[in-house]
């Protein structure tokens, strides 16, 4: 909603309103604007769809140039830990999935030149699924994909 | 029981044994696994964000009196909270009793603030609604004490006096069920579904368990105290929830605090 | 007006690593409160991290993202005492912006 206010303001020059807005988080203190959530990739309900709204038909399997480092139980899946790290040269952005997830896409992660291929950050789980590493590198897509186990608790701890 | 069932048992009770042999047999066990799970999920503890605003609260004037909490003395001299947490409960002057460090709060909110203890016990622990003052201050408390090593004090006869009737609740079998704390934590190598449960007749168990309370429990999503902690085991053995700060609570947490003697306070904690 | 997240950065040899935690329920909206009724979707969408004003990551989340969110990133470059800006914006165009500064 906001970024699309945000894009219309763009467009017209900007209302003085909207840009104090703006101005008060700071999100265009830069000068560059976000790019676009992606709706049709975060609101997939399956792996092929997601893919195909990132623009992802046909990714090539690929788990030695991207690294994906996930539990292999997870003692709550409220929390599972997931870091990606590619060797790739030119990666532009990392996607991370859950593939049994009502929605599928958790996280996408863009990398500026100078920042490292690499990003850590925890997702949800519903039940024992697949976390899936989508790497965007030069152009094309690269995926690699681990089985997280979700397990139901005991008692305290 | 009839035949059929006795042959479910024993199958089952065959996949069980080979499960755990092959587990056993890679090298790495589900508890390794949980292991690395938890190693993995220990640094980002969301509890940062309740000792934020506990450090706040202890700041900020409050209460009938308006005053704040930098007053307060938690045994170490008025305002110490470095270092406070790792020698509680203890025996304060004062009130003439052993206080663990709940029940000293709710000392230093009345008499600093004003605030009537029946207001403070009325509300002593964080729901998903709103957060509980009192359990939001120990958890800034108690990351005041984390690396420091606990070294609980059983010298005065008070306090000695805690630790053993705190002993005796340990093993104190009751409630419908016939339980105790025991039943569950002074055997090693047991536990319910995948968590290993501590004994905590063993130091090193003790002294785990006891330094990572409080804890953000992530399956709640809030910070829990270790008087939470505590009532919840009298709820799983079925006995009545102790009232807040109770005399029961303070000495089952002296014996828990002893056990831990010597290990460093680690907490607060992050679990499942 | 967002709860204040918790930032990190620190250099070292070069490189400066950022952590950051922050504070948001991250609501699916397929959760049922204690009364049956769905609880509505809330989460961030959308985080930009910057070094002295220039954009070093950008992440868009979906509702999968675990509730307070938690985030590692490394970039080349930065020297302690530099600004470190981390803002998020919700599905609900609610906001946090906060600042630290890399230490050594």
């Amino acid at each position: 909603m906001i970024l699309m206010e945000r894009r219309n303001a763009l467009k017209a020059g900007g209302s003085f309103g909207l840009l104090a807005l703006f101005g008060a988080f700071g999100l265009l203190k830069s000068g560059i604007a976000l790019a676009d959530w992606n709706k049709p990739a975060f609101t997939s309900k399956t792996m092929d769809d997601a893919l195909a709204a990132m623009g992802a038909m046909s990714p090539e399997n690929n788990s030695v140039f991207i690294h994906l480092t996930v539990p292999e139980i997870a003692e709550n899946g409220a929390i599972v830990p997931v870091t990606v790290v590619s060797s790739l040269p030119k990666v532009e952005q990392i996607s991370i999935f859950v593939d049994k997830n009502p929605n599928v896409m958790a996280a996408n992660f863009i990398f500026p030149e100078g920042t490292e291929y690499m990003v850590t950050t925890r997702v949800k789980m519903g039940q024992t699924a697949n976390v899936v590493a989508l790497v965007k590198a030069d152009g094309k897509f690269y995926r690699t994909a681990k089985e997280v186990k979700v397990t139901a608790g005991g008692c305290g701890g | 029981m009839n035949t059929s069932n006795v042959s479910k048992v024993v199958m089952l009770l065959a996949l069980a044994t080979s499960y755990v042999a092959i587990a056993a047999e890679g090298g790495v066990s589900d508890s390794d696994r949980i292991a690395q799970y938890r190693e993995m999920i220990s640094d980002g503890n969301p509890a940062d964000f309740d000792e934020m605003a506990g450090e706040e609260l202890w700041k900020k004037p409050g209460g009938p009196k308006n005053a704040s909490l930098e007053k307060c003395d938690l045994g170490k001299g008025s305002g110490v909270v470095k270092g406070a947490y790792a020698e509680m409960p203890r025996y304060f002057k004062d009130t003439d009793r052993v206080q663990d460090l709940e029940s000293r709060l709710m000392t230093c909110m009345n008499t600093l603030q004003g605030i009537p203890e029946e207001e403070i016990a009325a509300k002593p622990f964080s729901t998903e609604q709103k957060n509980s003052d009192i359990s939001t201050l120990a958890t800034y408390v108690v990351g005041q004490s984390k690396g420091i090593k606990m070294a609980v004090s059983v010298k005065h006869p008070k306090e000695k006096e805690a630790y053993e009737i705190g002993k005796r609740i340990f093993n104190y079998r009751a409630g419908p069920y016939d339980f105790s704390c025991s039943t569950c934590h002074a055997t090693s190598g047991v536990r319910i579904r995948m968590q290993d449960l501590p004994n905590l007749n063993v130091a090193k168990d003790a002294q785990a368990a006891y330094t990572s309370w409080p804890a953000y429990r992530v399956s709640q999503g809030l910070t829990r105290s270790f008087e939470w902690r505590l009532n919840d085991c009298f709820r799983q053995q079925r006995f009545p929830e102790p009232k807040f700060a109770s005399e029961a609570t303070i000495a089952l947490t002296m014996y828990s605090a002893v056990n831990a003697n010597g290990a460093e306070y680690a907490g607060p904690g992050l679990k499942r | 007006m967002g709860n204040p997240m918790k930032i990190r950065a620190a250099v070292k040899d070069g490189v400066t690593e950022v952590k950051i935690l922050m504070q948001h329920e991250m609501e699916t909206g397929l959760r049922k409160d204690a009364d049956g009724n769905l609880v509505p979707a809330c989460f961030i969408t959308e985080v930009k991290a910057q070094h002295n004003g220039r954009t070093v990551l950008e992440a868009q989340f979906g509702q999968s993202v675990s509730k307070n969110p938690y985030l590692v990133f490394r970039f080349k470059g930065g020297v302690a005492g530099d600004k470190i800006t981390i803002s998020w914006v919700d599905n609900k165009g609610d906001t946090r912006s906060d600042e630290t500064a890399i230490s050594a």
